[in-house]
């Protein structure tokens, strides 16, 4: 418990940390100024998302090998935090793009791709909330979360394949691209205090779906033992 | 400061989702052990 409390500690620490960095010490961009400082957490976000639907792929992959509980609870945390992330990216992103490009959105490849990897997600966690069976449930969503995480790569390569009004990108994105040396550094700080944050929200998750489990078994119990009393009461 | 509002505002959007959403599943988890208890208690009398 003592743990926790520290690791929340240095969690809020971080994230002032952070977002004092992003204000104050990110050296001012010379076209965009001050609104390109949201680039502090929209990338961060984003990368965050790809992990938490990374671990939701890995998670299913290993459920649909295993058939271990522990995997499909992984799974379903994993995508639960990844929307949250993909639904901050999806915000943050039209945020800085009215000023800048004069529109909140455009259909282009990399913001379509991102909206549908979105609802490939919402999708994943309602045909979770349609199926009773806690097994084909599991089986189910795990096959369809194999199939989403198709849409990352594409996300990612969306505006090196094709002409997108979304930049190119700015890390390892060849030779024109890059970050300035003081930008590299606070974009790190904010990325770690977003991993950070996602890990005890998905650390939560994992915990909920566990006690999920646990309180399904008990029921259990507990309806079969009360049926099996009635059946004892009608005997007599 | 131009723009200073709408980074402000996403500054806000990030934190107010995960905190949200933290919540929400503080919720959840406080709920269930409420049930859990009840089971448990429900077992032990029976």
């Amino acid at each position: 418990m003592k743990a926790r409390i520290a690791f929340t500690f240095f969690i809020i620490a971080l994230v002032i940390f952070a977002g004092y960095a992003a204000l104050f010490i990110a050296p001012d961009e010379k076209t965009m100024h001050v609104i390109q400082r949201i680039f502090y957490f929209h990338v961060p976000s984003a990368i965050s998302a790809f992990i938490a639907f990374f671990i939701v792929f890995v998670a299913n992959s290993a459920y649909l090998v295993t058939r271990k509980p522990q995997w499909d609870w992984l799974g379903v945390a994993g995508a639960e935090v990844g929307v949250a992330c993909c639904t901050i990216v999806l915000i943050t992103g039209p945020i800085w793009a009215r000023p800048v490009w004069g529109i909140w959105w455009t259909w282009d490849a990399r913001l379509t791709s991102t909206f549908i990897l979105w609802l490939l997600y919402i999708a994943y966690l309602l045909l979770r909330g349609l199926l009773e069976d806690p097994q084909r449930r599991a089986t189910l969503s795990a096959i369809f979360g194999v199939f989403a995480f198709l849409d990352v790569p594409l996300v990612y390569l969306s505006n090196r394949l094709w002409r997108t009004q979304h930049p190119q990108p700015v890390i390892l994105g060849g030779e024109n691209s890059g970050l300035a040396p003081g930008m590299g550094k606070v974009l790190v700080i904010c990325w770690v205090a977003v991993v950070c944050v996602m890990v005890v929200v998905l650390m939560d998750r994992y915990r909920l779906e566990r006690l999920r489990r646990e309180y399904e078994e008990l029921r259990f119990e507990v309806e079969s033992r009360t049926v099996a009393a009635e059946s004892i009461k009608g005997a007599r | 400061m131009k723009n200073f509002e709408s980074l402000f505002a996403a500054w806000m959007v990030v934190w107010a989702v995960f905190f949200l959403y933290e919540v929400s599943v503080a919720k959840r988890i406080s709920r269930l052990r409420e049930d859990l208890e009840r089971l448990k208690q429900q077992l032990r009398e029976s």
